[in-house]
């Protein structure tokens, strides 16, 4: 005597349901009204150019220092002013961006390749394989970053080029980073495996390696590309820390984290030494910040 | 609160002159970022003490809003009322102020909802829950509402409810979780009771029990009952009329009997048909072509006309009114009669 | 209850041995001579460096190392420094002063936190709703050395409101702003945190049951809200108070406060082996011991999670 009036009712869904588009159409016309969206991915395309060619932005050298205009304010010749060596605080500020860039889009990558494989091997193996990489992956979440990192910082050492100091920094943020996108990706993983389409093309006969290429991995990596877009910025923010420290990068090597320590020093003195360098660093990281915030509303029905 | 509604003895000897509870051209819409949503398009009707009226509808009709509309308990933004009155007593609640509304919401009207689990708060114990209508309505101490809250678990036929009154609601089975609700519904005494497809969300057996605690609680204290459900089955034992509701209006409203014997609405007639029957077997089940509109974007006229089997012209320009085609029977269709005499 | 605690507690086990072993490996297999410039200018006697060599077991491999190292540790011993200071004295010292500096800032992120979230959460999209979220996310983005060095250049320096550094015996007033700075990135995650979680909260069915009790709208937020949306959140500030502790060093430095990460920072320049293992080993205990309290906490305040 149930469900009777259902059987003329149900299969017709309900009217709130109009649009049959797929997720990732509807996700996407939500981000493109979303402005702040439009705002982040700006931003960052700047950044990006910056750090790719620098010179479109500078005609100036970052290495040239007059130290009888030291500690300068802002002039129409030096739009940001000078620091304490006579650098150009505007010219070093564009060429910053290639070291942030650089070790956040780098620690991202990395973080992600590692986690992500690590966590579908370990929430689709379950038993076992999921305890051991478990415990492994805790073993290095129970670090504090910046403990760790000093602690790497200070033992291990790639050389003295650009690429490798820039390298060692990213791959230390890799190291410590990697276990918060395994466990994402490993629940993931784990909610997505009972589901039935899983089950169905188990029941087909697929092999584990393309259920999880195809069925699992596109529908648990959207949280992954969330968190790993707003680690991005996180990164950039732990490499000025660590350079802040003075373990990271280091002069020459021009870095906001380097300009923002050496501003510190001589705040009184030169506020904008700190001021410009600081607001670089934090548009880029609030870019990626916002860019993850604005793709989690457009994939969270909730938020609509 | 001192109203003289509170105890069964005291209710109909006051306000004879008013109905128990009135709805009266109500309207509901929606202010959505892609438009206005009408839910409700001037609903009326009333419910006398005893009465057991079904609101019939499917998902998107209206039903649910019409019920959530006379809690006052509707999100407003989104939702907004801006027609029609709903009266208790003969006091609108529409324009009654917050404090007076609340004393109403709970001691004289309350509400039983569809999914249980989710509509009982995870964190606290159910006798807490069901206590708390006892202290923050009647001023009760901790310890005395809770004993009327183990007196409200045995009346609903909870075994061990002095022992289960500190248990936690994912603790307890379906059935045992609608029986929670319904006690904290009628804790209070409530003279109109709104269940919300009650038995939805349960097994068939543990259906007709819910349904038969209802009639029996119904029996002993004399209340209105509003039952809504898009269940035809649920309906024909309990309710004495029936409304069914399409795009946010009544199609249909009648008696229970004449209604099945002999539907006035072409709607109403699909879904009688679509109800599968043991003499049918090896036939195709008959289903209501077409999906219900969309609250955006509504059909022209007669709402149902883009799905109904006999629709000609004058349904696609002429809205037809909700007229009385028989004694007690009332149907919004400009063919009623035909259909009726078929 | 007891045998979830068992269980997690042997889980830990391995965890606590990885990483405390994965720091000592770090940390003594530093190249280099570890007597560099212990003894002044000249390079070190012989005799020196083999009775340095004994008294630390560096001639025997790693893992025996290691091992009679946690040896040690396991009975209170954390050896000592090279000035000649037993490292658990100091490091009891200091202890008490990061303790009191991250109770300052969880204090603060929690009061704050709590009350932006709790103002957004209620009205999404109106004023308040929109200042905390814009202001939350330049606290995010700024980095925690800038909002510190700016802070107390101004506060300070400038206008002399709050002490510029700390005293040594850390009184509470003077660790006032720099528990500020420390809280400021976990406070700004913690408002977006309840906003989200509350707002999600308040449309759920039992918030609609309970505005059909006829419950006035503060006891429907403030009790039947708040209690179901204030579960993630203390999850939250108990994995953050370990947090906390292991990343007060760059706070620290700047306003001077002895505190554990200032000993650790000094430890790694002077090259000082014990200093630093045995402080980190310290706080990634205290780091894994808080987040096994909020497990076990999480299943006392949410009744659904039972660990039988």
């Amino acid at each position: 005597m149930t469900d009777t009036a259902d059987a003329a009712l149900v299969p017709h869904a309900s009217d709130e349901v109009n649009d049959a588009r797929p997720v990732s159409a509807e996700a996407w016309r939500s981000l493109r009204a979303n402005p702040l969206f439009w705002i982040s991915a700006t931003l960052i395309l700047v950044f990006v150019l910056m750090a790719a060619w620098p010179s479109l932005f500078t005609t100036l050298d970052p290495r040239t220092s007059v130290l009888a205009e030291a500690r300068r304010g802002p002039s129409s010749e030096h739009w940001f002013g000078q620091d304490r060596q006579g650098y150009d605080l505007y010219t070093r500020c564009i060429y910053g961006a290639r070291a942030s860039i650089l070790v956040g889009l780098t620690a991202t990558i990395g973080t992600s390749v590692v986690g992500v494989t690590l966590g579908l091997i370990a929430g689709y193996m379950g038993g076992w394989v999921d305890a051991v990489i478990s415990r492994f992956a805790e073993i290095f979440f129970g670090i504090p970053l910046l403990l760790g990192a000093i602690i790497i910082l200070q033992s291990v050492s790639f050389g003295n080029s650009y690429f490798a100091i820039v390298g060692q920094v990213a791959a230390v943020l890799i190291v410590l980073g990697w276990p918060s996108i395994f466990r994402l990706m490993r629940s993931a993983v784990i909610q997505v495996k009972p589901q039935e389409y899983v089950q169905a093309a188990r029941a087909l006969g697929c092999s584990p390696l393309r259920i999880a290429r195809s069925h699992i991995l596109p529908n648990a990596l959207g949280p992954v590309i969330v968190v790993s877009t707003i680690n991005l910025g996180v990164f950039i923010s732990a490499e000025a820390a660590l350079s802040f420290l003075g373990i990271g990068l280091r002069p020459p090597t021009v870095s906001w984290g380097v300009m923002i320590s050496d501003g510190a020093g001589a705040m009184q003195s030169a506020p904008h030494g700190l001021l410009f360098p600081s607001l670089f660093l934090s548009l880029a990281v609030l870019a990626f910040i916002m860019l993850g915030d604005a793709i989690r509303d457009a994939f969270d029905p909730k938020s609509k | 609160m001192t109203s003289p509604h509170t105890t069964p003895a005291g209710a109909g000897s006051v306000a004879v002159d008013h109905p128990l509870l009135e709805v009266e051209d109500l309207f509901v819409e929606f202010h959505t970022r892609d438009g206005v949503a009408s839910a409700i398009n001037g609903v009326s009707f009333t419910l006398e003490e005893r009465e057991t009226l079904a609101i019939l509808g499917e998902s998107g009709s209206g039903k649910s809003v019409t019920a959530q509309a006379i809690m006052g308990i509707l999100d407003m933004p989104p939702a907004k009322i801006p027609r029609g009155q709903i009266r208790y007593r003969g006091n609108d609640l529409l324009t009654m102020a917050d404090k007076s509304r609340r004393a109403i919401r709970g001691p004289e009207i309350s509400m039983i909802f569809q999914d249980a689990l989710s509509s009982l708060n995870p964190v606290f114990p159910v006798g807490w829950q069901i206590a708390e209508m006892f202290r923050k309505h009647r001023g009760m101490n901790r310890r005395d509402s809770l004993d009327e809250a183990v007196r409200l678990m045995e009346r609903v036929q909870i075994p061990a409810a002095k022992e289960r009154v500190r248990s936690y609601p994912h603790q307890f089975s379906g059935g045992m979780r609608q029986r929670i609700m319904i006690a904290m519904a009628i804790a209070l005494n409530p003279r109109v009771l709104i269940a919300d497809e009650p038995t939805t969300a349960l097994d068939v057996t543990v259906q007709a029990q819910i349904m038969a605690l209802l009639q029996e609680i119904q029996d002993e204290e004399g209340m209105g009952l509003i039952l809504i459900t898009h269940d035809l089955g649920v309906v024909a034992d309990v309710a004495d009329r029936i409304a069914v509701m399409y795009a946010g209006r009544i199609v249909e409203s009648s008696d229970v009997l004449p209604l099945y014997a002999k539907p006035a609405h072409p709607y109403t007639k699909g879904l009688i048909e679509s109800i599968p029957q043991l003499e049918d077997k090896g036939k195709e089940l008959f289903a209501i072509k077409g999906l219900p509109p969309s609250l955006l974007r509504m059909p022209p006229a007669c709402k149902f006309h883009p799905r109904c089997t006999r629709a000609v012209e004058v349904c696609r320009t002429d809205d037809p009114e909700l007229r009385e085609v028989e004694p007690g029977r009332f149907s919004r269709c400009h063919f009623a009669e035909e259909v009726l005499g078929e | 209850m007891g045998k979830y605690t068992l269980r997690r507690l042997l889980q830990m086990i391995p965890v606590v041995i990885g990483s405390t072993f994965l720091i000592y490996a770090m940390v003594f297999s530093l190249p280099g001579d570890p007597t560099a410039g212990k003894c002044g200018e000249r390079p070190c006697s012989p005799q020196y460096v083999a009775q340095f060599k004994e008294k630390y077991n560096l001639n025997d491999p790693l893992p025996v190392q290691y091992v009679k190292y946690m040896g040690n540790v396991l009975q209170g011993d954390l050896g000592e420094s090279q000035y000649g200071v037993p490292v658990r004295d100091e490091l009891a010292d200091r202890f008490t002063t990061t303790l009191k500096l991250g109770v300052v800032a969880l204090a603060f992120e929690a009061i704050i936190g709590i009350g932006a979230g709790v103002l957004s959460g209620l009205r999404r999209g109106g004023f308040i709703d929109n200042l905390v979220l814009v202001s939350t996310l330049v606290v995010i983005s700024i980095p925690i050395f800038v909002i510190g060095t700016v802070l107390q250049l101004y506060l300070g320096v400038k206008w002399g409101i709050f002490p510029v550094t700390v005293g040594s015996d850390a009184p509470w007033f003077d660790l006032l702003l720099p528990g500020m700075v420390l809280g400021s990135t976990s406070l700004a995650y913690l408002a977006r945190l309840m906003r989200s979680d509350l707002s999600d909260t308040m449309r759920t069915d039992y918030i609609r049951t309970a505005h059909a009790k006829g419950l006035p709208q503060g006891r429907v937020v403030g009790v039947h809200a708040l209690r179901n949306s204030l579960i993630p959140v203390i999850t939250f500030l108990g994995y953050d108070f370990g947090a906390l502790l292991g990343g007060a060093i760059i706070t620290e430095g700047i306003f001077n406060i002895h505190g554990i990460g200032g000993y650790v920072y000094r430890g790694i320049g002077d090259r000082d082996g014990m200093v630093v293992v045995g402080t980190v080993t310290v706080l990634v205990l205290v780091y894994l011991l808080a987040n096994l309290i909020v497990d076990l906490v999480y299943g006392l305040i949410d009744p659904r999670i039972s660990h039988d």
